[in-house]
């Protein structure tokens, strides 16, 4: 269905062929490495998942740093955010009981939190990026009149902060609705109480908006004061 | 002001010594000195990609010298706090960027970000000096291309800056707003004691308002003097 798709698109010389070969081939090496690691996982202690959910945190940390071009210190930035966001609420919810501490529950349930903060703080860094681009003379205006740096870049913080919680917010919004999630779908396909697998969902999702919501929040408020050199100069403006 | 009225250099406000910038390797500016003194309105002269607004945005420090420095009332602003150094070298952009609002938090936005409120008589007087008595509770978004200039003007003033930088004020201006602007520049530099450094591509406008212009081309200080002794009587 996929080669269709590419082959669909050529038609309308839209040449899908190389990102589309890379991408599934990337997706299912890796996909496969996960699976023989956590197969390789059931027979180690529980505490070794916090390894894996550490490098989870760190890839998507430098993954998601991308999306912040030319900002100094956007890959630290993300980590720690998406550590602070993802990692607090995983520990919370660890430790009331409501993620197993099973490798087989902590591994998949963390991951979602993780590259669901990487999606959302992308999102943060990108809009952020391109907000203050496109508002390079107001906030010179403002530094040239003596505002703080961080405060004639405030409103556009905040704007991205809202965006990119857009996708998490409608995901609750049409939960059931619109659509039914993969946790729930692979609870109810592997004969699990409709119910509970419903529940169960929802306070994933819940989790999700959650680590999203923090991990935007510490992104874009860090982030606010890298768009600035020591000298409180916009260091992200388009080529001179 | 005479285009021939000589500056006074005994005692500049604002000097640049030996001032460059490179990015990514490429040369901006190079080695550009000069000074200037209460009262002297300094053009700034030359071709787009000379280098003029580079040189502008250097001297309150929106961007960094690679090399040189520049002195105010004598001392290294290096050594200033950044926003000390801007409220003292007061900025207007050939685009004003008025930030949404009326005309009076316009003006207030500068003095509000060191805690200072502005009172009310004192809007009005700034207005008042910039030819826009009773405009205070209007919205910026109905203002016109000259209107909004005369509020970015005020709005630099109220900070009471002792150096004004401009850069091509009146290019989006038609002529009748473009002459009344310059008209406005020339008595506020006098009435307010400035130290004025105006970038202008038009030569005309700096033989009209300049008492001293330096040239640039190429990021190189090709001359300077009075508007005779750079462009001829």
């Amino acid at each position: 269905m996929a080669l269709t798709v590419v082959l669909l698109a050529r038609r309308r010389n839209i040449h899908l062929e190389s990102d589309a070969a890379i991408a599934l081939l990337r997706g299912i090496v890796q996909i496969v490495a996960v699976g023989s690691i956590l197969a390789l996982l059931l027979k180690a202690p529980r505490w070794t998942s916090v390894f894996l959910l550490v490098g989870m945190v760190l890839a998507a940390g430098s993954i998601s740093a991308k999306r912040a071009k030319n900002i100094p210190g956007a890959a630290k930035v993300s980590t720690y955010s998406i550590a602070a966001g993802a990692g607090l609420v995983t520990a919370i919810m660890t430790w009331a009981g409501v993620i197993d501490t099973a490798i087989t529950s902590l591994i998949p349930v963390g991951s979602m939190i993780i590259a669901n903060a990487m999606n959302t703080n992308g999102l943060a860094l990108n809009r952020f990026r391109s907000e203050v681009l496109a508002h390079a003379g107001e906030i010179e205006t403002a530094l040239a009149l003596g505002a703080a740096p961080e405060a004639t870049v405030a409103r556009y913080a905040e704007s991205s902060i809202h965006s990119s919680l857009i996708p998490a917010i409608d995901n609750l919004r049409s939960l059931g609705i619109v659509w039914i999630p993969g946790l729930m779908t692979g609870m109810l396909l592997s004969g699990a109480n409709p119910m509970y697998a419903a529940i169960y969902q929802f306070v994933v999702i819940a989790m999700i908006l959650a680590s999203s919501g923090l991990t935007s929040l510490l992104s874009t408020m860090m982030i606010r004061s890298h768009a600035f050199s020591p000298a409180e100069q916009l260091v992200l403006r388009g080529a001179e | 002001m005479s285009a021939t009225n000589q500056p006074s250099q005994s005692n500049p406000v604002l000097r640049a010594e030996n001032l460059g910038r490179a990015v990514a390797g490429k040369t901006i500016l190079s080695d550009i000195s000069f000074a200037a003194a209460i009262g002297d309105l300094l053009g700034i002269v030359g071709a787009s990609g000379s280098g003029k607004s580079s040189l502008l945005r250097m001297l309150n420090r929106l961007d960094e010298p690679t090399r040189g420095t520049v002195f105010l009332e004598g001392r290294d602003y290096r050594q200033l706090p950044p926003r000390e150094l801007r409220r003292r070298v007061g900025m207007v952009t050939q685009r004003p960027f008025l930030f949404p609002g009326d005309v009076a938090s316009n003006l207030r936005f500068g003095p509000a970000q060191r805690g200072e409120t502005v009172p009310d008589a004192e809007i009005a007087r700034l207005l008042e000096r910039v030819g826009l008595a009773g405009f205070a509770a209007r919205e910026v978004s109905v203002l016109s291309g000259g209107e909004q200039q005369r509020v970015s003007l005020a709005r630099a003033l109220a900070n009471r800056p002792e150096v004004l930088l401009l850069d091509e004020p009146t290019s989006a201006l038609d002529e009748e707003s473009k002459l009344g602007i310059e008209e406005l520049i020339r008595s506020l530099v006098q009435d307010h004691g400035l130290t004025c450094v105006m970038v202008t591509h038009d030569r005309d406008q700096a033989r009209r308002m300049c008492n001293r212009v330096i040239l640039l081309e190429a990021g190189y200080l090709m001359q300077s003097g009075t508007a005779v002794e750079v462009f001829g009587a």
